[in-house]
């Protein structure tokens, strides 16, 4: 019979450190990149009219401006319901493919009347943008983009934005030679082209379905 | 830490993708219409060209005096616990984002929105709207004077109660900074059963969270609350990274 253990009699600890299972003593904090977290993003709720309603908010280029058009469209769900809560959100290039920003390096640039950026809730099932068609913008690899407008869609059971593009049906030959549009699977390229209508383009943004559009991962 | 492009030496920066453990995804099951809204498909990945890293001048011409302070509409006073909102508009490389738009949003101080669709039984304030905008400073601050905005029920699931928050809505100074979220209080007992706020990763969840700040609490006059918001700042090679095969030796 053994002696009983006496759950008192506590080992004396090895002579040297103990170590973290990571091996380092620190956190990092020091010799790390600094960076801080990122704010989680959260749906923009059915209430988005309250604080997101601008009266000239759908108004990318003045009204009158010379070559302006209307882009209009729906936002549909899985169901392919309208969503009429959603918020539509344009940002591009004016036709000189420039942008009215500081942060393009070429320099911002000022187009007469173009502001470039338009919001458009869908309340009447609908969204609508004022603009301008964007010239071509550099593609960073020596060759030009098509025509494009960087779009956002934000909803009730969104719970971040989405995002996608605006390419136009009637530019063909620029759409060909696009470095971005050239990464879609043929057969889902449609879901990006805006197409003619009597007073602009028609796009419609299908947020799920057999043709549901192409996101981008930003 | 940045890219440089073939046409005219453009350089661009490449904004930070932040790991999806740290991101609230576009869909989550118990937040019911994310069901038919929330996209099924993949992404497919778009590289920060001179679209995406540029974005919307929108500053002091969007603001008039009375947006920062919530609690005086229509010539009175709104009901309830008046609160300071502030902190600093951040990127994740730590600097400031000066002069950008603020846009925010809230229930009154019985949780109502002035809003056709909600339709609760708790009263309207005729005295409160419930919209405010500000622009940050040269150093990126901002503050607002509102009411603490009350809890509501919403109907997701039985007896559903959204914690209180104010939304938030920012644009930072490119495309891919874009933000739009919501602002908690701390400690709400709701948290736990609110799946807007669990859809958060919770390694992220805080940073959804105010902080009390009896600091700029006023005497007297309103409580403070302190949020920091910090949109993606550009992408950075880890230190690591850069100084592996370094020599000391060679430092002058
Ligand atoms: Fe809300």
């Amino acid at each position: 019979m053994s002696a009983p253990v006496d759950p008192l009699d506590v080992p004396a600890d090895p002579p040297g450190p103990f170590q973290p299972r990571s091996g380092q003593r620190g956190s990092g904090f020091l010799t790390g990149p600094l960076r801080r977290g990122t704010t989680p993003s959260a749906t923009v709720g059915p209430y988005l009219a309250i604080g997101l309603t601008w009266a000239d908010g759908e108004w990318a280029a003045a009204e009158g401006t010379e070559g302006g058009f209307w882009i209009r469209g729906r936002v549909l769900d899985g169901n392919g319901d309208v969503v009429p809560d959603a918020m539509v959100e344009t940002w591009q290039a004016d036709p000189d493919g420039r942008f009215p920003s500081p942060e393009d390096p070429r320099g911002a640039a000022a187009y007469p009347g173009f502001r470039g950026y338009a919001r458009s809730q869908t309340l009447t099932g609908e969204f609508a943008v004022f603009t301008l068609k964007p010239g071509r913008v550099p593609d960073g690899e020596g060759g030009l983009q098509a025509p494009h407008v960087d779009v956002s869609v934000f909803a009730r059971g969104l719970l971040d934005r989405v995002v996608t593009r605006i390419y136009f049906a009637d530019e063909e030959s620029a759409n060909a030679e696009d470095a971005v549009l050239r990464t879609v699977p043929g057969d889902r390229r449609p879901t990006l082209l805006a197409t003619p209508a009597p007073d602009g383009y028609r796009f419609d943004v299908r947020l799920q379905g057999e043709s549901e559009t192409v996101f981008f991962a930003v | 830490m940045t890219r440089s492009t073939s046409d005219g030496g453009l350089t661009l920066p490449r904004y930070l993708v932040e790991d999806p453990s740290q991101r609230t995804p576009l869909a989550f099951p118990d937040y019911r219409s994310t069901a038919l809204r929330a996209p099924l498909r993949e992404p497919v990945d778009l590289p920060h060209r001179l679209t995406e890293v540029t974005g919307p001048v929108l500053g002091e011409d969007r603001v008039l005096p009375h947006d920062a302070d919530l609690t005086w509409r229509n010539g009175g006073e709104a009901v309830g616990q008046r609160v300071l909102v502030h902190g600093r508009v951040l990127d994740s490389d730590g600097r400031a984002v000066p002069h950008a738009l603020v846009e925010v949003w809230q229930a009154n101080a019985a949780g109502r929105y002035r809003h056709v669709v909600d339709q609760w039984p708790a009263p309207l304030d005729p005295h409160f709207d419930g919209l405010g905008r500000v622009v940050t400073d040269d150093l990126g601050r901002y503050e607002f004077l509102t009411i603490k905005p009350g809890a509501y029920p919403w109907g997701n699931h039985h007896n559903a109660w959204r914690p209180a928050h104010i939304h938030f809505s920012l644009f930072g100074r490119a495309f891919t900074q874009r933000l739009v979220t919501q602002m908690y209080f701390p400690d709400d007992p709701l948290f736990g059963q609110d799946p807007i706020y669990n859809a958060i990763p919770p390694a992220a969840r805080h940073r959804a969270v105010s902080r009390f700040s009896l600091e700029r609490t006023q005497d007297n006059w309103a409580l403070a609350y302190e949020w920091d918001i910090v949109l993606r700042g550009v992408d950075q090679t880890p230190f690591e990274a850069l100084s592996e095969g370094a020599d000391d030796g060679d430092v002058a």
